[in-house]
Formats: structure tokens, sequence, C-alpha cells
């Protein structure tokens, strides 16, 4: 199929229909809607259930009874609609069946603005939803990207009974670029034994995420926990850019490693030797490769669009053992190439220290940039 | 003829779709009741296997334990989009949700206006005790005017506290919600005429006519602070002025049905 030009809201939508979406459940917020929009149209064409919900609780909670049914269903919103769904995705968790559900991404807190960020990196990667779960999180760096992990969100979402989200930077969600989408998959037969359906003569099926019992409840707590053991073994993605000779690696992910890629060619054009790890899987993060890097480069750049958030697991890996410093942007800022470069290259002039922390560092180099 | 010699015949036992199990409901409470309403009904229509339920948080969070059929339990107010969710994706089963009244009418008030105003094609078992049981008896926005509960230890005082809110009455503005009732447990003859209705609330998700709700009047003996016989007695003497009974939205197809 060839390649066409689109928007990346609209081919996450596509793409999801092609992969046999069955359902979709969703409200209307900026920069996601044109998500939404597409499939208001594309569903009901195929004869597929859409539905705009009263609000974004509705609709994870609308997510959450066609997903006790085994079919794949999806939702989507951005940042302060993704807030409103934290409890849907703690009792879908609880419940352990599979979801998807994209977070186009806005700067924030509150209301905040319409603009590009990364700012739901916490909220997401370490929960949000009240209890111990973990979601699988994707972040796509190109529209390309977005629609080649929305088939594997589904994919994975099924295989480990878990919620994946596809974290998609604002700018992402709005930006034109070619990409190709795959052909139409025929639509689920099979329906999972612990789906619900009505009885049909045989066993009830319950499908709750309470448990009175504390003893109970932990076996199913780790259970959880052991799946997730299982998923960080297995399911690890990043891409590594002149990572061989490196030393110096930036760290970033989405929007912020795709800007970063341009600042880490710039600074090879001038024989710096320097790369980049751009984590796809959020979470489970990838720490093998970090730690393998850190055994042999002189330091650590991350770059991400908020205030240092993703900084904190690599600080987890790297453990004070080189040197990891922080740049970031804010609230809707996006950097340009040459405000990374220049982090590139004030990294190997040094000096460069351990102590301290990378944030309040950033923060003092920021003072006379911001505002 | 001796007594025995009589033959026997068994005129009504517990419906199958019940599980034969001891309910965790206080004495009194007209839970029980419901339940059995709704589960003779869907028997008498032949949807117990083509039935799945949603319920709700509050004293009914666990019913899933007594109806032997598909259940999902949803979060606090969620029941009608959880429903949505199913019922969108597998259209030829029968879907309810069994709600109370702090479910329902405070925190699920925007999912039950959506999913109304849709015209889903649910049925809502509305149960109003004027109080929230499960968690001891606090105010609920069904809490009568002067009602003394845990946190309305003076009586409600609608100019602090604000006004019960009437369900059905309220439901029955929007297009979508083709059969709006209330009906009460609180004596047997009412008891019938509920189940009737609930007959037709589901009649009429299965010929497809709409949203339906049955708001059914409750006791809640042990948070009202009564004997059994006393809480039915206070449904009758102060509930049904604020809450008559009657049937709020019968929609022109819903009228032509034969129940």
């Amino acid at each position: 199929m060839a390649k066409e030009l689109i928007k990346g809201n609209t081919a996450v939508a596509e793409a999801a229909l092609r992969a046999g979406l069955e359902a979709y459940f969703g409200y209307p917020i900026t920069p996601q809607t044109e998500l939404l929009e597409h499939l208001s149209y594309r569903m009901p064409e195929l004869g597929r259930p859409f539905v705009q919900a009263e609000s974004e609780l509705g609709a994870i909670n609308m997510v959450y009874g066609a997903a006790c049914t085994g079919k794949r269903v999806m939702t989507s919103s951005s940042s302060p609609g993704v807030s409103l769904m934290m409890e849907g995705l703690s009792y879908i968790a609880g419940t352990e069946v599979p979801a998807v559900f994209v977070d186009v991404v806005r700067g924030g807190p509150g209301l905040g603005n319409i603009a590009p960020a990364q700012g739901d990196y916490n909220q997401i990667v370490h929960g949000g939803g009240h209890g111990d779960y973990h979601l699988i999180v994707l972040a796509p760096a190109s529209v390309q990207e977005a629609v080649d992990l929305t088939g594997l969100a589904f994919d994975l979402a099924e295989k480990y009974r878990s919620i994946v989200c596809i974290m998609l930077d604002g700018s992402l969600g709005q930006m034109m670029e070619p990409a190709e989408i795959p052909p139409m998959q025929p639509l689920k037969t099979e329906i999972p034994d612990w789906a619900v359906r009505g009885t049909q003569a045989g066993e009830k099926r319950i499908l709750t995420s309470i448990n009175l019992d504390p003893p109970a409840q932990e076996v199913m707590n780790y259970r959880l926990m052991t799946r997730w053991q299982e998923i960080e073994a297995n399911e690890v993605r990043y891409k590594g850019y002149y990572l061989d000779d490196a030393d110096f690696v930036v760290v970033g992910f989405g929007t912020a490693g795709r800007i970063s890629l341009s600042a880490v060619r710039a600074a090879r054009e001038n024989g710096i030797k320097v790369g980049l790890l751009r984590p796809i899987t959020l979470a489970p993060f990838p720490t093998t490769i970090l730690d393998e890097l850190t055994d042999s480069v002189k330091g650590f750049l991350v770059v991400e669009m908020n205030a240092g958030q993703m900084l904190e697991d690599v600080r987890l890996v790297v453990r004070g053992r080189v040197p990891v410093e922080f740049f970031g942007r804010m609230g809707g800022v996006v950097p340009f190439p040459d405000e990374v470069l220049n982090e590139i290259e004030r990294l190997i002039r040094g000096p460069l220290t351990t102590d301290g922390h990378p944030r309040d560092r950033w923060l003092a180099r920021m003072a006379d940039v911001i505002g | 003829m001796v007594l025995t010699d009589i033959p026997s015949k068994i005129v009504y036992e517990r419906p199958q779709m019940l599980d034969p199990i001891v309910t965790h409901y206080c004495p009194g409470c007209t839970h029980g009741v419901a339940h059995r309403l709704v589960a003779e009904v869907l028997e008498e229509m032949g949807e117990v296997e083509n039935t799945i339920g949603v319920a709700s948080v509050g004293c009914s969070v666990f019913a899933y334990n007594y109806f032997n059929i598909d259940f999902v339990e949803a979060a606090h107010g969620r029941a009608p989009a959880m429903a949505t969710g199913i019922k969108r994706v597998l259209p030829n089963r029968m879907v309810f949700t069994y709600q109370g009244d702090g479910d329902l009418a405070s925190i699920g008030m925007g999912e039950i206006v959506g999913a109304a105003s849709r015209g889903e094609l649910l049925t809502v078992v509305f149960i109003n005790n004027a109080n929230y049981g499960m968690t001891g008896g606090q105010m609920a926005p069904t809490t009568l005017p002067g009602q003394v509960t845990s946190s309305s230890p003076t009586g409600r005082d609608v100019k602090r506290q604000g006004h019960p809110i009437q369900t059905a009455e309220l439901l029955s503005t929007l297009e979508g919600a083709v059969y709006v009732v209330r009906r009460s447990l609180h004596n047997s003859r009412e008891v019938r005429r509920a189940k009737k209705a609930l007959r037709t609330a589901f009649e009429v998700q299965k010929h497809g006519l709409g949203f339906s709700l049955v708001e059914l009047l409750s006791t809640c003996p042990t948070n009202w602070g009564m004997t059994p016989v006393e809480a039915r007695d206070w449904v009758e003497e102060r509930m049904l002025t604020y809450y008559p009974l009657g049937d709020y939205k019968v929609s022109p197809a819903v009228a032509e049905l034969k129940v």
C-alpha cells in the first residue's frame, strides 16, 4: 500500500480501525479531536459502534464495559481528559481486561494549553490511578511509528490482559507526514474464556475489581506484578542511534527524541561522538541498554518536553556512575535542535559532575531563558 | 381423609436465576425483593442466559453473587456507561444496571443522563432508599427534607443542603428515555405492580424501543433506625409524598406493547 500524507491523529484512528477495532468511545478535546472525528464516520461506515460519550469518565467506562466482552476497544483523549480517565484505568487494571487508549499530550498542569508536551509521563508511566498496577506505554516519534505501534498496542493488550497507552505528543497528533497504513484486518472471531457474553447455559462469569479479602486481593496483586516482570523481560523496545562509539548519549522519547536526533546528527557532523537512545516503550523502561551504556559512556543528556520526569528513571539506572545532565522545555514549548546541540556541546566542554541534581542545574541555567 | 392425603403442588419457589444462598442484606431490606423480581421477570421472558448485569457501588455491590448470570461490577456511578459499552458491542444481549440512589442520582448523574438521552437500549433498576446504605446511612441526593442521617444529624436542611432529587421525573424529560416509572416495594400490592413495571422495562429493551428505568422506593431499616415494619410504614407515610408513584414517561410505542 502506498504512503499517504496524513495527520497523526487520523493515522492512528485509521490504523486502529484496520487492526480490528470493534468499538470506539471518546470525547472531544484538543489536540486529539481528529482521532474521534475520523472514527465518527469510519466506524458507522463499517457497522461498528462509535459513541461520543458524555465525558471522559463516561468514555473510559464504556471502554471498560466493552472490554469485558473481549472485543478490541479503545478511547483517546488529551492530558486533562486523561486525568478524568484515571479512575476507569485503575478499574480496568483491577479487572485484568485488555484496553487501549491514546493520550495526545498537551501543556499543563490544569487546562494548560493545546501545544505539544510530555508532562503526562509520570501520570501515565508511574500509574495515575490508585492501587498497584502498570500500563504498557508506547511513545512513537513519527506518524509512521504511531501507526505501527497502534496494531502492536492491541496485540500486547490482549496478550497480557493489560492496558496499553499510546502516548502521542500533541505535535505528533497534529503533524502531517507520509505514512503507510496497513491493510484492513478481519475482526477477531475468538472470544476469550473470561469475557462476559450471557451464560448461554454455561457457568456464569463475573468481572469485578472488588476483593474484600486482603489475602485474596494480594494474590491478584502478585499476579499483576509477576505478569509485569514478564512484560519487562519480553516487551522492551527502543531505538539506538550512533551508540557504538558514543562518548555521550542523549536520552529522549517521542518528539523530544526526534528533535534530539537532529541535534545528534549535527554534532556528528562536527566530529562529536554522541549517540541517541530513544525509548519506544516508556514502560517497560529500557533499563538494560541504559545500564550497558553507563559502562561505556562519559555522560548522559536527558531531553524532555517536561521538567525532567523520565530523568528520574534514567538516574535510577545510572545510579551516579557517570554524570547525567538534563535539558527540557515545559508548558507546550518545543525545544529547537540547536538548543539541544548547545547542550551537547556544553557536555563535551565540561566540567561535569555527579553531585547535586541535574534538574537544579538546569533550572539555574534556564532562569535567563524562560520568561 | 387425613391432611397428608391432599395432593401437594408447588406454587411458588425461588427463581433458578437466584443462587440458593443467604444474602448479606439486612433483615427487612427490600433489595432481596427487587433481586427476586428481576430474576422472575427474566426467567418468565426466557432471557436468563442471554443477560449481562452491571452491578454498582453501594449495598448491591455484590448483587452478582446472587444472580446466576454473567455480571460485571462498575465503578461508583458509572454503571450506565459500562452497560453502554457492553450493549453496543453485544446488541442482542439483555443488559441491565442495578443501582442505588447515591450511585445513580449523585456521583453517577452524568452517566445516567448521558445513557438516557442517547436512548441506550438498557434497563435500569434504580433502588431509592433515601440514604447511602453501604457506608452507614449518610445523606443522599434522595434524603427527604428534615430526614436525620449520619451526615445530616439535625435533619436535612434544604436551605443548607439542597433539595432531594426526583429522579424519575427528571429523566422522564429526556427524549431517549421511553419508559420511566416509579414503583414501591413496601407492600405486596406495590411489589406486584413493581414486577409488572420491570417486565415492561425489559420488554422495552427487547423490542429496541429505547432507555427504560424503574425507580423502586425501598426500605433501609438498619440505617433508618427502625424495625422492618416501621420502615415499611415510613415509605408509605413519608416517601410516597415526596416521591409519588406513577408512570412518568410511557412513549406511544411503549404504550402499545402487550405485556
